[in-house]
């Protein structure tokens, strides 16, 4: 009795479950992620009728024209455009502000310094809805509602970003500007060719942050912009689906249109995505 | 060797600087800070010019139904995605951390989702969880199981939002639950290895205090983002059904935009700021308790 239990006791040992249960929890995690991808694409590939009688298989004919269709309905190159416009330039802004303060804030001596970055800091816990109702009134003020501007404007900075940067920007040796500076070299100088190369992995990690908040905005869009010729992809999309009958199939195809350009993007560049946002955490 | 004149010049060059930065700052933080608390103090409707009102906002706030039913939905939301959102990042960063092969694949397909807006994620998922022809109820009904109203009763509403708001995000944390745990020391994790510990006893010990610095942060903005949820339940439930999906942030919308009560969506604007303010201190006190390396 006791030789079969030692038996099966090694037997245990030896097929070790380990590597095998990963990969099956990975993967069913991986399903969970992929799955309402796929059955969004298609469900964007059936008609409308086969939605209703053939909800759950493959589409019969794969009805590519649902997308072209999407382009017909409303002017989605131009959402796309407009998103392009804003985003870009509230991106290139906030990294551009951002880092020319922190490296002030990091390496310059003035009046005030101290005091400014900690009202800065202070500020990083508001949530931006506090900002909404005077943004709002400011606008309106200037006359900039229902204008790309009142998108851009307040999105070419970040109190986050300049703490985030400043961080990064205190981790490189003087010494190395040291160096610059005995050579004569002015701030801007040094700036430029000493810092700014080294914090790539820090500007990349705002940029990224910068894109993805930018370009998948909702709640600014809804509020400051109007007309149908300013609309974005975000506030495209939640008006397209109107509020009746609605289209499943063209939804789902102006869905994924929707998201197409972000997922290009991260495909295209992923290390930059997921390591900008790995150094968030550490950093942060 | 500063003289006074390369102290002047450090000066200006500091300012100069700061400069957009700052204008940034004043402009789009610092004035609507203080505005916003000024007008709490009114009403306006903007047809109107203010009228003042003292603290009669916030009085109201206390006995409005609405705003306690937003805020109740957006604490429930906020107390059950965070943990979900963490632990299944965790968990699966410890799995991804286990040298196998394909990683960057699945931390590429587990990213997926941040890099969507949550206004097309809810749109997916709205078409996922429909009632009569939605995929989740057809998977139920394999196993045996009755189909749900996900998104039209007010019991499975709020599961259907935290469902999509955990799914969405959780990738997010992942990576940054990953970075982390490749940066444990290798020798401390040798260390417990040759004093006999087991893998739990490793992890509870060793890796999940050096990862301390990341959960922190990751709980911190989880719990943050999520108090200003508004995109997923505009869009997936559109805060319904009824109410039962209203939340702070739409509320503050409603009131501001909808209803034209400027006042009143501010006060509630500041309120949900002290809530966040006060969670924020709550998880630094706590957070000083554990940290440790």
């Amino acid at each position: 009795m006791d030789i079969s239990y030692d038996t099966i006791q090694l037997q245990r040992r030896r097929f070790s479950w380990g590597p095998m249960a990963l990969y099956i929890i990975l993967g069913l995690g991986g399903v969970t992620m992929v799955l309402p991808f796929l059955w969004t694409l298609l469900t964007a590939l059936k008609t409308f009728s086969e939605i209703m009688t053939n909800p759950y298989g493959l589409p019969r004919q794969w009805v590519w024209s649902n997308f072209i269709e999407v382009f017909r309905v409303v002017p989605f190159l131009l959402y796309f455009a407009n998103t392009l416009k804003i985003t870009a330039v509230c991106t290139i802004g906030t990294v551009a502000t951002s880092a020319i303060a922190a490296y002030a804030f990091a390496r310059l001596r003035f009046p005030g310094r101290e005091v400014i970055f900690m009202c800065y800091l202070g500020t990083l816990m508001i949530p931006r809805q506090i900002t909404l109702v005077p943004t709002f009134l400011l606008m309106k003020w200037l006359g900039l509602l229902d204008n790309h501007l009142s998108l851009i404007l307040p999105g070419l900075f970040s109190a986050y970003g300049t703490f985030l940067l400043r961080q990064f920007f205190l981790t490189i040796p003087y010494e190395l500007e040291e160096a610059a500076i005995v050579d004569g070299c002015g701030y801007v100088r040094r700036f430029v060719k000493i810092i700014l190369p080294l914090a790539k992995p820090a500007l990349a990690t705002l940029g990224v942050i910068a894109l993805i908040g930018n370009w998948n905005d909702f709640l600014h869009p809804l509020i400051f912009l109007n007309s149908e010729a300013k609309r974005t992809l975000t506030l495209g999309l939640a008006i397209f689906r109107g509020d009746v009958d609605i289209q499943w199939n063209l939804l789902m195809a102006a869905t994924l249109l929707a998201i197409l350009p972000m997922v290009a993007a991260f495909l295209l560049a992923q290390r930059f995505f997921v390591e900008g946002i790995a150094l968030s955490g550490i950093k942060g | 060797m500063a003289t006074k004149v390369t102290k002047r010049l450090e000066a200006v060059a500091g300012f100069l600087f700061i400069a957009p930065n700052l204008l940034g700052f004043i402009v789009f933080i610092a004035y609507p800070l203080i505005a916003s608390l000024l007008i709490s103090f009114t009403d306006w409707s903007l047809l109107t010019p203010p009228v003042g009102a003292g603290l009669r906002n916030y009085a109201d706030l206390r006995i409005d139904t609405h705003f306690w039913i937003s805020l109740r939905n957006t604490v429930v939301f906020t107390f059950t995605s965070v943990p979900l959102r963490i632990i299944i990042a965790l968990f699966l960063a410890v799995l991804l951390n286990q040298k196998i092969r394909a990683i960057g694949f699945f931390r590429t397909v587990y990213f997926l989702p941040v890099v969507c807006s949550m206004v097309s994620i809810a749109m997916m998922w709205q078409w996922l969880l429909e009632y009569n022809t939605g995929l989740i109820n057809y998977m139920l009904s394999w196993a045996g199981i009755e189909r749900i109203r996900w998104l039209s009763s007010t019991q499975w509403a709020m599961a259907s939002v935290v469902m999509v708001a955990v799914w969405s995000s959780t990738g997010y944390n992942m990576v940054i639950f990953l970075a982390a745990l490749q940066g444990v020391p290798r020798e401390l994790l040798e260390a417990a290895r040759i004093d006999g510990a087991n893998n739990w006893k490793t992890f509870w010990h060793v890796t999940f205090p050096c990862i301390s610095p990341a959960t922190y942060f990751v709980t911190v903005t989880s719990i943050i983002g999520s108090f200003q949820v508004f995109d997923v339940t505009t869009v997936l439930t559109a805060g319904g059904p009824g109410l039962a999906t209203n939340t702070l942030v739409m509320l503050i919308y409603q009131n501001a935009f909808q209803n034209f009560r400027m006042g009143y969506a501010s006060a509630i604007a500041y309120v949900l700021f002290g809530f966040i303010f006060v969670l924020t201190v709550q998880q630094n006190i706590l957070s000083k308790k554990w940290m440790h390396y």
